[in-house]
């Protein structure tokens, strides 16, 4: 169980799938595959697409993931949902994407899994690119361009897909709407109802400016309480900000979460021409020392990570034990 | 336990967390439809704004909670709910408590919870229709992250005594806690308000039964909590506020102290417990106690005396900021997102101003920019931004009719047409918006395609309405790229439309380094914020144009230049790596040239005449900060008339300085069988050594780690390196002195600027000697003096201190070599600076290849290596070359 593990160590999540992506140069043809070779939009950078025209290489991303020491992968569906594909005109093959991708992250975590360094698969469950609780029209502020039930239905779709090709855990990430996450968790649990069959639900939230607050504009301990209702594995944050800038709303989780905590960063704040450049080394000493303030549970990477960055964080937090959960806080769950 | 076991958790945008040691908490009341007439009238004419006002006023007034209730007969509860609740979510200064959704129908319920993204309260389910139902509403507002409130309700009807009360509030829990595991910390009682001192008998217990209740469910049910509508209990007393108000006041004094952690009520209308007429709080409290058998006619009696009596106080006040003058007010409603008074106000600040423009671009706009300093500062967040918004959209819309009717009194014609776009990939608009706003204030023609514009559309669109300027914004990362990309594309069909940049990812340094190259045939701006948007679009169509954009480039020039020096260390090779990848020149095909002597060779009445031709006049300007190229700056739209004095005056003292010879020249050269290693170049029978340093920035596939070493062949080999001093400084204080005499500067600076002129004239003049006899590798080059300067010849003469050499420790070296101190009369200061400035030193390489570069930074360990091979102090090393360390 990963709940046993965690007691013990800090787990690792793996790092960005985007970056990894880009280091094959891959053109529209490659995207395409056969298959779509007739589509009728442009599909360079669906890269959740790659899970079906290219699953060599996602399979070989997870596997460089896992050498460079991941516990936890994520699988390739960050934008699997029937909402985020519809902008590629591809809503109806979510529940493949999702299905296959967890196919492949699975035979990679299963090859590298042992008995004492058992590796796990999350289903990585994104945002979708519209906001529940926001309006995109100035003018109409009770204007609103998804409704909790259509992300509901889709993240169904989605979870059903992750559950059936075998992920063993949930990871609902980079909230920068707190109402689509819960779409999202009312969707898991409706379906663990309906399969009778429940798998530990990581949350990830993203603080995305100055303020501390998440998009939707939350503090961290809204975005908390909000989310507490769930039997939650774990919660914490990710993206949008480097390790340096995260830390006082960590502080925030570490100290008022009733759950296991994550933190898997940026590789700092992009520069002025939008790429990261954080190297392993200065990104595994920042995260070691959130480690060392007992602020994690698990740690991995987020945009502009690599296997590289993941090894040195890795080997940063190794003899580092995890933070512990308040007592006091476990009973209030 | 510890407390914090104990807490119910509520949120809205802000964390609720009720502890033991928290007091009551008041539920705002006034967003209720059956509670409130103003409210549902609001409500049934969709006046939205004026009843989100309602909620506002609730907050304020210190509503910890608000209570929605749109169940009416006539209305569509569940619509106006879902508007309500969505209007709510976009007004942070409401939306930051949590909402309890009211409605006795369960669809309106879970309409209401799918608009919550904070942990509210469902008010209310019950046992009403059975436990199936109960169990499956439960699940749901489980599952939706809900606190519940549970009615003293069951399938035989509302409890009235303190026994059903307790009973069906126990069933209850144990269904929710055992079934469900719903948590017990999110449970919440209302063990029903009922009206007392109605006249009928068995009303009387009613208040009595409710404190005793709310004892027991405190006593027996592990943290649950008690709540209830207080204001039931003074429903016989309809129109008597006073007395209204102090039986809200007894109730809840009462049931708090029986344990009620929370009720529905009006903040803002509740007296003070202690500060209740005794006579009044003691004929009521015999009513809720049940004291008297006659409490009910006895405060009845005294209520006749408050009927139509209002407490003043309790008067909403306006609120202070109303009292403030326009422009404070204008501020302030954008800044809080208030839209109620705007256009009032705008018309008043309107009326203030003989154009109605002023007031767009005074007080809206220094609103904004407050609102812009408050998010960029981390003050304010996104949804309050997106309320300003509203405000000065609100705002422009209103004056709109009035600028056109002042448009129309002079000219219709505007100034031009611009599109705008969020690019491809990309959904935010509000930044975009507001540059259309503001731009379309100024008489600009917008055309605004929206958001997730792909560039083909862009393209096809500025080309259908002939746009005059294209406008890209976006706010997320990838929107760089195809920012990019839109530019490329437009160069790829010709297109000279003006682009401007814009939104929270962007920035000068993106737009000069990455975007401006791709689109050569028009021009790139970047705009920083929408107050600078007029600014730049009237520039950039206006009759200043070539002065704003050769401006721009230039300093565009310069962040890419500082760009390319700003380094992140991962880059960095390591000296050996960078070793690795020196420059490999194959020596044994070349034929080494041989100098026509070994050493050095002085030359010393050298006639300043010669080297008039071979002055290089740029950098002349650049000392009187002059920008520009020689000669074409002389006719210079900005700088012609001033360039072209100071040259005229320039060459009226280079006349002078001829005739009378105000300078002397000398200079040194010399020629030194050589070789190299790494860094080093190493010279035969001297014993000396020149020590250059290596790039160790990581380079693209086949580009080396230069070195100047690399241009001298290695051991083995007989290379020639030569070393050269010039100066014509000499003699020169004298007439300085003389100009600070005078206090003439202009004549002192002038001087100085052509005495350097000349010494690097001089050097150029002894390089082109070199190589043609001298070294006399080049005999038959073209030797006019622009090829000079576009340095198109074979062979360099780096100076230390140069990009390629930026070390200025060889100096001492050079100057023993050539004995300059002796032969020249040039000296060395303490810090290496030549003395008279008037000088120059270097040294000639000849290889073909051989070429100027930048050593750029380097990293610690060739630090290292150089000043063991030059056997100096670590430190001192590290100081001369402080300006190239990572």
């Amino acid at each position: 169980m990963i709940h046993d593990a965690l007691k013990e160590r800090i787990l690792i999540i793996d790092g960005a799938m985007g970056t990894m992506i880009q280091r094959y140069g891959l053109d529209e043809n490659d995207y395409r595959g056969p298959r779509f070779s007739k589509h009728a939009l442009d599909l360079k950078g669906n890269n959740d697409l790659l899970s079906i025209t290219k699953p060599q290489v996602i399979k070989e991303i997870h596997c460089a993931y896992l050498e460079a020491g991941a516990d936890i992968i994520e699988t390739n569906t960050f934008s699997s949902t029937s909402i985020a594909q519809e902008d590629y005109k591809l809503e109806s093959i979510a529940y493949e994407l999702n299905f296959e991708s967890a196919k492949i992250a699975k035979e990679a975590a299963t090859h590298y899994s042992t008995s004492d360094k058992p590796r796990y698969v999350a289903g990585a469950i994104g945002p979708t690119n519209k906001t529940a609780s926001l309006s995109p029209d100035v003018n109409n502020p009770a204007f609103r361009a998804i409704t909790f039930e259509q992300l509901r239905a889709a993240y169904y779709e989605q979870i059903k897909g992750l559950c059936e090709g075998g992920v063993d855990l949930l990871l609902i990430e980079t909230i920068f709407d707190t109402l689509n996450a819960k779409a999202a968790l009312f969707a898991a649990e409706e379906y663990f109802s309906a399969s009778k069959k429940r798998l530990p639900i990581m949350m990830s939230g993203t603080i995305t400016d100055a303020s501390g607050r998440t998009l939707s504009g939350q503090t961290t301990e809204a975005f908390l309480i909000s989310l507490s209702h769930a039997n939650l594995l774990s919660i914490g944050l990710n993206c949008a900000l480097g390790a340096k800038e995260l830390r006082p709303y960590l502080q925030i989780l570490a100290q008022k979460a009733p759950f296991f905590v994550t933190a898997y960063p940026n590789a700092g704040l992009p520069n002025e021409l939008g790429a990261y450049d954080q190297s392993p080394a200065e990104m595994a000493s920042l995260l070691k020392t959130f480690a060392e303030e007992g602020l994690i549970n698990m740690v991995g990477g987020c945009c502009g990570t690599t296997p590289e960055h993941i090894k040195a964080i890795a080997e940063a937090v190794k003899d580092i034990p995890p933070r512990k959960i308040n007592a006091s806080l476990e009973l209030a769950i | 336990m510890n407390t914090s076991s104990n807490t119910m958790q509520l949120s809205g945008l802000e964390p609720l967390v009720i502890t033991k040691e928290s007091n009551f908490v008041n539920i705002g009341e006034r967003t209720n439809v059956t509670g409130s007439r103003k409210f549902l009238r609001l409500i049934k004419e969709g006046l939205y704004e004026e009843a989100l006002s309602v909620a506002r006023e609730q907050v304020e007034g210190g509503a910890q909670i608000i209570d929605v209730n749109m169940d009416e007969g006539l209305l569509d509860s569940k619509a106006c709910m879902v508007t309500f609740l969505n209007l709510i979510a976009a007004e942070p200064d409401i939306a930051r408590v949590p909402i309890m959704v009211d409605s006795s129908k369960w669809e309106v319920i879970e309409a209401g919870l799918q608009c919550l993204q904070g942990k509210g309260i469902v008010n209310s389910i019950s046992l009403k229709e059975g436990e199936e139902t109960f169990l499956e509403q439960a699940q749901k507002i489980k599952w939706y992250g809900a606190a519940v409130i549970v009615m003293a309700f069951d399938e035989k009807g509302q409890a009235d005594t303190f026994e059903r009360r307790i009973q069906i509030c126990e069933r209850a829990y144990k269904l929710l806690v055992d079934k469900l595991c719903f948590n017990p910390r999110d449970i919440i009682f209302d063990p029903n308000i009922f009206p007392v001192a109605t006249g009928i008998d068995t009303h009387k217990n009613y208040a009595l039964d409710f404190f005793k209740a709310t004892k027991w469910i405190k006593e027996h049910l592990p943290f649950a909590k008690v709540s209830g509508g207080v204001s039931n209990v003074s429903f016989s007393f309809r129109g008597n506020n006073k007395v209204r108000e102090a039986m809200h006041s007894a109730f809840l004094f009462h049931a708090i102290n029986s344990g009620m952690d929370m009720g529905i009520v009006n903040p803002s209308q509740l007296e003070v417990y202690d500060q209740l007429d005794p006579t009044l709080l003691e004929r009521v409290e015999d009513v809720l106690l049940n004291r008297k058998d006659n409490a009910t006619e006895r405060l009845l009696d005294l209520a006749e005396r408050y009927k139509g009596q209002n407490n003043p106080q309790k008067e909403l006040k306006t609120a202070a900021w109303r009292e403030e003058k326009v422009q404070k007010r204008l501020e302030y409603a954008l800044v809080k997102g208030i839209t109620e008074y705007i256009e009032e106000d705008v018309e008043e600040a309107r009326k203030n101003t003989s154009k109605t423009l002023e007031v767009i671009e005074g007080p809206l706009m220094d609103g904004m920019n407050i609102v812009g300093d408050l998010f960029g500062s981390g003050k304010m967040f996104l949804p309050q931004v997106v309320k300003s918004a509203r405000v000065m959209k609100k705002a422009v819309a209103y004056l709109l009719p009035y600028l056109e009717a002042e448009k129309s009194e002079h000219d219709k014609k505007n100034n031009g047409k611009i599109l705008l776009a969020t690019v491809k990939g990309d959904v935010h608009d509000i930044g975009k918006n507001i540059v259309g706003v503001v731009l379309a204030c100024n008489n600009y023609e917008i055309i605004d395609l929206g958001v997730m514009v792909s560039a083909q559309d862009i393209i096809k669109k500025a080309k259908e309405e002939h746009v005059d300027i294209i406008g890209l914004s976006g706010l997320i990362t990838p929107s760089l790229d195809e920012m990019v990309f839109v530019a490329s594309e437009l160069e790829k069909q010709n297109l000279s439309i003006p682009l401007l940049i814009g939104g929270a990812t962007t920035s000068r340094v993106h737009t000069a380094v990455k975007i401006e190259d791709h689109y050569k045939s028009g021009s790139t701006t970047h705009v920083l914020d929408a107050s600078r948007a007029v600014t730049v679009a009237d520039q950039l169509l206006g009759s200043k144009k070539t002065a704003f954009l050769s401006a721009q480039k230039e300093s565009y020039d310069r962040i890419r230049e500082n760009y390319k020096n700003k380094i992140n260390p991962s880059k960095y090779l390591s000296l050996e790596k960078a070793r690795q990848n020196k420059l490999k020149i194959d020596f044994d095909s070349y034929a080494i040239p041989k100098p026509t002597f070994e050493g050095p060779k002085y030359f010393d009445a050298i006639d300043l005449s010669l080297l008039l031709d071979y002055i290089d006049w740029t950098p002349f300007f650049r000392t009187w900060e002059l920008a520009g190229k020689y000669p074409e700056i002389l006719d210079d739209q900005i700088v012609g008339t001033q360039a072209k004095e100071v040259y005229a005056d320039a060459q009226k003292m280079l006349h002078t300085i001829l005739k009378e010879k105000w300078l002397f020249a000398k200079a040194a050269i010399g020629f030194w069988p050589c070789y190299s290693k790494d860094e080093q170049v190493y010279l035969k029978n001297q014993n000396k050594v020149f020590h250059f340093l290596r790039q160790q920035s990581q380079k693209a596939k086949d580009i080396p780690n230069l070195s100047l070493a690399d241009f001298i062949a290695p051991e083995g080999h007989t290379d020639y390196i030569g070393g050269f001093a010039v100066t014509c400084g000499l003699n020169i204080e004298a007439k300085i002195k003389q100009f600070d005499l005078e206090n003439d500067d202009y004549s002192s600076i002038m001087l100085k600027a052509l005495a350097d002129r000349l010494a690097e004239a001089l050097a150029e003049y002894m390089h082109l000697m070199v190589r043609k006899t001298y070294w006399g590798y080049s005999k038959d080059e073209d030797f006019s003096n622009s090829a000079l300067i576009a340095e198109s010849y074979r062979g360099i003469r780096p100076a230390p201190g140069y990009p390629a050499c930026p070390d200025h420790t060889d100096k001492r070296t050079l100057f023993d070599l050539l004995d300059c101190e002796k032969k020249l009369g040039v000296t060395l200061t303490e810090n290496l600076a030549m003395y008279p400035a008037a000088s120059v030193c270097g040294w000639y390489f000849a290889h073909p290849k051989a070429k100027y570069f930048g050593v750029g930074k380097i990293r610690e360990d060739q630090v290292k290596d150089m000043a063991e091979k030059k056997e100096m102090k670590l430190e001192r090393m590290q100081k001369w070359l402080s300006p190239n360390l990572i």
